[in-house]
């Protein structure tokens, strides 16, 4: 039995969705001066769901004459609970954004010039379509590629499979969340899903390996952080900076960049060779014990602790509160996860500890999720695609990847005696050059294509390097799919258009049905619009169109989720257990057990620092920066700095600096010092997304550095491929020398 | 019977910090570009690795001695219903005085109009029947609480109770109405 079960709907059907809006318990008292009433309370009030990151949070959207005044959470949703983190309050700041692109546009220079011709949708299709034909004519289907992120892509990867092209691909894989996947499926036959199956709220002993809840800021999560703290427990964050989880936290450990393995094997040796680990349920369900017992015998906290610079008692006494509250211990398992390109070891680590710790599949630890089940549109079958996608050099690589965003990459760069594999990319709401580590490579790659179409709501760098330029509508103009996630429990709920499109944008769905026409795929489009096509699924699956419409989340009848709860244990693992030892591994020549090896994470050179990068609650990535406004409190990244170094160094807080890696690669903007106490001295943190080069974002263009461009080694996973992207040094160059020096060249 | 006092609990251990309450205040309360009503204040001690931090969200502190109120020289600044701090824009010439007064920087000048503007604890909502301010009903941490601070079976009065908490600079005697839990 797989443990994620859909669920249909019986003639239990819905449970009441809560009612909105609470009576009023007390009158005001009549008072001469009343505060005028900012007058922001919709005429109507749209619920649909949130895309400023991709929880897909339930939102109500207040629309007065025609415009979105403001956006607040759905109290009927399970993801929202009718509260919001910033971006999705402040998502009006991206429909009404001044630099929104407004037409369709064809190059008309050279390619990353960023000069354009507006151009009809209809010319502009055209031409999409003339570019797909002539790849394919020449070179087959499987020459172009697909690169989407975010909900509307769902419409151009029917789109590609219809069109018979093996190349989809999203970089939220093997940049972010893919080793934790690879290395939770190993263990426990299950990855950690999204919204991740944790049961934080009822976690008595959280412990957080870099994972900066309450900054990164999925909404749910946090919420169920701060109910957790509330119930009084345990929190233990591992991390070489000081974040806001860190200053929550009973136990914060600030470890040495690089050596979480080697803690996670200590904490492993604690609870085996103190008898502390769950005895009963990995006597149940667990293959390997023995072997871990053995593999671990010698990893003490002594061991530990020069590699990781954590105090053997620390050590000991954190693993005994994890004992301690057991099963009701979670660690998590992190989202992005690509750092050091051992990364699914890492992950396997984490799965291996909850084992230990019998969390998984019990209360306060990983739950089992449920899914809506709802009928699907009817349309052809598509066609049978026998090329393999082109996301790796040699098909004996990461036997356990897929989909390797950087490798279609690599597959379009053309070599010395080498065709490119790919020849023409339409890209899906990713920002490649600040998506993929290694610029270079990115832009040569761009160079090289015959075609490359973007389809995006604001300009963004990759916009600029297009062929053709294809302006979506936002979330808040636009139909979707309906969002149906394996969750603590079933529901749908439905984004749905609270204005319409501003200029001449389009939805998503509209894009890919029109190019559906001119590529002869006419019969795959059988829906007149997006919300006839959701309309059809909900009515067929036998659902309340009329009440989704009006509550925006329709919500199903509550399913176990704990073991204690009835959840028969299965794990989809070789051997039906939970995998402490992989034999998969081992005959794929990796590791059976995760091993810290000595020497494999590099330090810093000499008077160079490793490069850290993480979130402000305020943005996803560069996708928010040229937001207004979310940026009236965060418009530009600062260099974190230790305060010793810094010292060392001269530098004072707020003083502007550049960046250089150790490839002799300088930011090309410069951002302010932040001397602070919060930093580990070997490491310097930045905030992804800034640093913008595109000129049409004229609110974020040169604010910050961008880290994405100081990325320019990574360190593949050659288990699944994923790129370590924390294997980089920089080093400081006082933004007066800089200037003063570029000064002296522009004179002379 | 005693009238309402209206007052705001922050809840320092759950706060992240996020700004969703500052983001939220701006679109309910239509707050023109460039300023905020309410704001982060994150606040480190040691050295590292000994460091502890708290994080607050802030805004105006609704003080019962409020100086902005005493320096105010034309009744703009006013106590108004529930002992709130608020400001008469129609009687607001701009002078500024009562920034100067503010020792928590809650104050600042609309661009649009040149007349003062804070936070007003959300009031119209209260008037319309909605018993939360905007920040507190989008935080994502349930972290913000606002009340009468005069009824006892209040969530405000019911945590002032049983937490410990303090107010901002309580040395300048303005009695602010704004409540930190510890």
């Amino acid at each position: 039995m797989k443990r994620r079960d859909f669920i249909r709907f019986g003639s239990a059907g819905l449970t009441a969705a809560a009612v909105l809006g609470a009576a009023r318990s007390r009158q005001l008292q009549a008072y001469a001066h009343p505060v005028p009433d900012p007058r922001t309370d919709g005429d109507r009030v749209v619920p649909s769901f949130c895309e400023l990151c991709f929880w897909k949070c339930g939102i109500l959207a207040h629309v007065k004459d025609g415009r979105v005044t403001k956006i607040q959470g759905n109290p009927n949703d399970p993801l929202s609970g009718g509260r919001l983190c910033p971006r999705g309050a402040g998502g009006t700041g991206l429909l009404y954004d001044p630099d929104r692109l407004q037409r369709p546009m064809i190059r008309r220079g050279a390619r990353g010039s960023q000069r354009f011709e507006e151009v009809s949708w209809d010319a502009a299709l055209n031409r999409v379509a003339e570019g797909m034909q002539a790849i394919t004519a020449r070179h087959g289907a499987e020459a172009l590629a697909l690169y989407s992120h975010g909900y509307g892509g769902s419409w151009f990867e029917h789109l590609f499979k219809a069109y018979g092209s093996p190349n989809i691909t999203h970089p939220s894989y093997a940049q972010c969340r893919g080793p934790r996947d690879a290395g939770f499926e190993l263990t426990f036959g299950e990855g950690a899903g999204s919204p991740e199956i944790t049961d934080i709220a009822h976690a008595r002993c959280l412990v957080l390996i870099g994972s900066h809840l309450g900054e990164n800021m999925h909404n749910t999560q946090v919420q169920d952080f701060a109910s957790s703290i509330r119930a009084g427990g345990d929190l233990i964050v591992v991390d070489p900076r000081f974040s806001t989880a860190a200053g929550k936290a009973r136990h914060w450990l600030p470890i040495k960049p690089g050596a979480d393995l080697a803690l996670l094997l200590a904490w492993m040796h604690v609870l085996i060779t103190e008898g502390l680990y769950d005895r009963d349920y990995i006597a149940q369900y667990a293959y390997g014990f023995e072997q871990l017992k053995a593999h671990v015998e010698p990893l003490t906290p002594e061991w530990a602790h020069p590699r990781t610079g954590i105090d053997p008692a620390v050590i000991r006494q954190t693993a005994h509160l994890m004992a301690g509250a057991r099963p009701a211990t979670l660690v998590h398992p992190g989202r992005h996860v690509t750092w050091y390109g051992n990364d699914t070891q890492r992950s396997r680590a984490i799965a291996i500890l909850n084992g230990l710790l019998g969390s998984w599949g019990r209360r306060g630890g990983l739950y089992s999720s449920s899914q809506l089940e709802v009928m699907p549109y009817p349309k052809p079958a598509y066609p049978t695609v026998t090329a393999a996608i082109r996301d790796r050099a040699d098909p004996t690589l990461y036997p356990l990847g897929h989909e390797l965003a950087q490798g279609i990459r690599d597959a379009s760069i053309r070599t010395e005696g080498k065709e490119p594999g790919i020849r023409g990319w339409m890209v899906y709401g990713s920002n490649l050059p600040t998506t993929l580590p290694d610029q270079r490579a990115t832009y040569r790659a761009i160079q090289d294509l015959e075609l490359l179409v973007t389809v995006d709501v604001l300009p963004m760098e990759i916009v600029g390097w297009s062929d053709v330029v294809l302006p979506e509508a936002t979330y808040l103009e636009r139909w979707d799919d309906l969002n149906t996630p394996a969750y603590r429990e079933p529901f749908v709920s439905l984004r749905q258009a609270a204005v319409d499109p501003l200029f001449e944008s389009k939805p998503g769905s509209w894009i890919a049905k029109e190019l559906g026409k001119r590529l002869g795929l006419a019969s795959y489009f059988p829906w007149n619009d997006a919300k006839e096509y959701v309309e059809t699924r909900v009515r067929a699956t036998g659902l309340d169109w009329e009440r989704l419409r009006k509550d925006g989340t329709l919500r199903g009848s509550p399913q176990p989720l704990y073991y204690e709860e009835g959840v028969a244990p299965s794990f989809d693992t070789e051997s039906g257990k939970i995998e402490l030892y992989s034999a998969q591994l081992a005959g794929l020549g990796f590791d059976p057990m995760p091993t810290f090896h000595d020497g494999e994470v590099e330090d810093p050179p000499a008077g160079y620092y490793r490069l850290l990068t993480g979130r402000a609650p305020t943005h996803t990535f560069g996708r928010t920066t040229n937001n207004r406004l979310l940026s009236e409190v965060f418009a530009e990244n600062a260099v974190w700095v230790n305060r010793a170094v810094a010292a060392k160094w001269r530098l004072q807080d707020g003083e502007r600096i550049y960046l250089k890696n150790q490839d002799g690669v300088r930011s090309t903007y410069s951002a302010p010092v932040k001397v602070t106490e919060r930093i580990h001295p070997d490491a310097v943190y930045l905030v992804h997304g800034y640093g913008h080069k595109a000129k049409g974002l004229r609110f974020a263009q040169a604010r910050g550095i961008d880290d994405a461009e100081l990325i320019t080694r990574y360190k593949v996973d050659p288990i699944m491929g994923g790129t370590g992207m924390n294997v980089n040094f920089v080093t400081f160059l006082r933004a007066s020398d800089v200037d003063a020096e570029a000064a002296k060249e522009v004179v002379t | 019977m005693k009238g309402p006092s209206y007052g705001m609990v922050l809840d320092t251990r759950t706060c992240v910090g996020c700004s969703a309450c500052v983001i939220a205040c701006k679109t309910e309360n239509d707050v023109p570009d460039g300023v905020t009503r309410n704001w982060i204040f994150t606040e480190v001690s040691g050295t590292y690795p000994d460091l502890s931090m708290s994080i607050r969200s802030e805004r105006c502190n609704h003080c019962e001695n409020a100086p902005c109120v005493a320096v105010c020289p034309t009744g703009a600044s006013y106590y108004g219903a529930g002992g709130t701090v608020q400001v008469d824009a129609d009687k607001c010439t701009g002078c500024k005085a009562c920034i100067a007064a503010c020792p928590y920087g809650a104050r600042f000048v609309d661009p649009r109009t040149d007349t003062v503007d804070k936070c007003t604890f959300c009031l119209h909502r209260l008037e319309n029947g909605t018993p939360t301010t905007a920040c507190q009903e989008i935080c994502p941490t349930q972290s913000i609480y606002f009340g009468d601070l005069n009824d006892p079976e209040s969530d405000v009065s019911r945590l002032l109770a049983s937490r410990a908490s303090y107010t901002l600079l309580p040395d300048a005697g303005t009695r602010p109405k704004h409540f930190f839990l510890r």
